[in-house]
């Protein structure tokens, strides 16, 4: 069993694709998945070719995947090759006839759904999302009604599998015409729920999905696990503020001043760090109870709450040094709870309720503010840099 | 939750609706509710603009400019002057 298993360790793809290891200027997934991948759990053999079974059980590398999902870029290329899988013992051939769950090629989406298959016999179809989640997928429209009709066509789904029923996440469904794909593929599609973990109650309620499981929700946990991926690329900016902070508050007529650039740009630089923090992990831990339904709006007050606090904490006012403490505390105010505003925009891209529309309106307003805030902040520094040098 | 809900471009036409409950199945936030035989907005101020029950009504009934509600998307999409779209991951080009 072993020679025969790795006789076509190199051969075996999820799915017989009709253009393996050839490039249509798509397909990118052309590289031959080892049987020693920890989620495999063997070969199946069906008309249309061998087929990859997939484990249900997550080891412990799939959970250190997911968690640098969470904190890193890792997610941008985590991903299975796009095609047919099986998970335990399905019907195999045209009679076959097992449930077909679809599932986009980003590995956290595929390996939470194989996790809930665990005891049954069905399919995976993963398709080519270029490695992002169902939800965003499908708003790109690469999970999409063309992808889902070309992935069964590429699988020879009805060959290997047969029609069973092709069981969607519900938040594919921006993505895909239903009934665009039964006409092309004469498959017959169904929306599960939108959470891979209520499909065993949904098979069991025939099928169906309850009020709760077609809701999506947003609780203080999934906003908690977004929150690094929030801190981390705001954060990507801030040597490049620390390093415009300390030439700025170092500059003198002289030349660059260590001494000064430490004691005041410290403040400074504690305060980009708050505000940051405010934008970024406090607006979305606590995004319900923060008031307005605007996140530029949330995000300033938080950010000038911080601010405060933060100043009054380590009693930076009024600033050490001869002249000028209030027209910095002014280009402080304007500047720090604007960057908390801009950085809990940001967060909007990563809710479940926000649309279109309204991000819309708060640009509109927005956006003016920010680039007058961002003016009025640099010729305050500026007022304050010629005061201190007795220039004005 | 809710967000801003006065530029929601949701709308029905009730005369085309046949009852068929596809957009109640689709909808992640509940925006719809059957009324008799045929299905009603109910939350339009629900509604995410997703577009999946447009494009998932066989009937023709929904009309939404879906959209991401994402506002990095928007900005980079005045920079570059294209359609906003979920950038944030993906777009390296890596794959497998």
């Amino acid at each position: 069993m072993a020679d025969k298993l790795s006789e076509i360790k190199f051969t075996l793809q999820p799915a017989p694709e009709p253009n393996a290891g050839q490039s249509d200027g798509n397909s990118c997934c052309c590289i031959p998945q080892p049987l020693e991948a920890e989620w495999s759990g063997g070969v199946l053999q069906t008309p249309a070719g061998p087929v990859c079974r997939v484990s249900t059980e997550l080891t412990r590398k799939d959970l250190w995947g997911r968690f640098k999902c969470r904190v890193s870029s890792f997610r941008d290329s985590y991903t299975v090759p796009p095609g047919l899988y099986a998970v335990g013992e399905p019907g195999i051939g045209p009679d076959g006839g097992s449930d077909i769950f679809v599932s986009a090629n980003y590995k956290f989406s595929f390996d939470m759904l194989r996790r809930e298959l665990h005891g049954m016999n069905a399919w995976i179809l993963a398709l080519d999302t270029k490695g992002i989640n169902v939800w965003c997928a499908a708003g790109k429209g690469t999970f999409g009604t063309d992808e889902l009709i070309k992935r069964i066509g590429a699988a020879s789904l009805a060959k290997a599998a047969g029609r069973g029923r092709l069981i969607l996440p519900q938040l594919g469904a921006p993505g895909v015409n239903a009934t665009g794909v039964r006409r092309a593929t004469g498959f017959r599609l169904s929306y599960g729920p939108v959470r891979a973990k209520d499909i065993p109650a949904y098979i069991r309620a025939g099928y169906k999905a309850d009020r709760d499981m077609r809701e999506v929700k947003f609780g203080v946990l999934d906003r908690l696990a977004l929150s690094p991926m929030e801190i981390i690329p705001a954060m990507k900016r801030y040597p490049l503020f620390a390093l415009i902070t300390l030439l700025i508050f170092g500059l003198a007529p002289q030349g660059i001043i260590f001494k000064d650039a430490i004691s005041g740009g410290l403040p400074f630089l504690l305060y980009g760090l708050i505000s940051v923090l405010a934008g970024a992990f406090l607006v979305p831990v606590f995004l319900p109870f923060i008031p307005f339904r605007s996140f530029a709006v949330k995000g300033w007050i938080t950010g000038a709450a911080a601010f405060v606090i933060t100043a009054r904490t380590f009693a930076f006012f009024p600033y050490s040094g001869p002249i000028g403490p209030n027209i910095l505390f002014w280009a402080d105010l304007v500047f720090f709870p604007m960057a908390s505003s801009y950085t809990a925009l940001q967060f909007t891209g990563s809710t479940t309720f926000t649309c279109i529309s309204g991000v819309k309106k708060e640009l509109k307003a927005a956006l003016p503010v920010y680039i007058a805030s961002a003016a009025a902040a640099v010729v305050l520094l500026a007022i304050y840099k010629l005061l201190v040098w007795r220039l004005l | 939750m809710r967000y801003i809900t006065s530029g929601i471009t949701l709308t029905m036409l009730t005369d085309k609706c046949t009852g068929c409950g596809m957009c109640m199945e689709v909808c992640p936030h509940e925006v719809f509710k059957a009324e008799g035989k045929r299905v009603v907005i109910a939350a339009k101020d629900r509604c995410m603009e997703c577009g999946a029950c447009e494009l998932n009504c066989a009937f023709g009934a929904l009309n939404v400019s879906k959209g991401v509600g994402c506002a990095s998307a928007l900005i980079k999409s005045m920079i570059t002057g294209g359609e906003p779209t979920c950038g944030c991951s993906g777009t390296s080009g890596n794959c497998c």
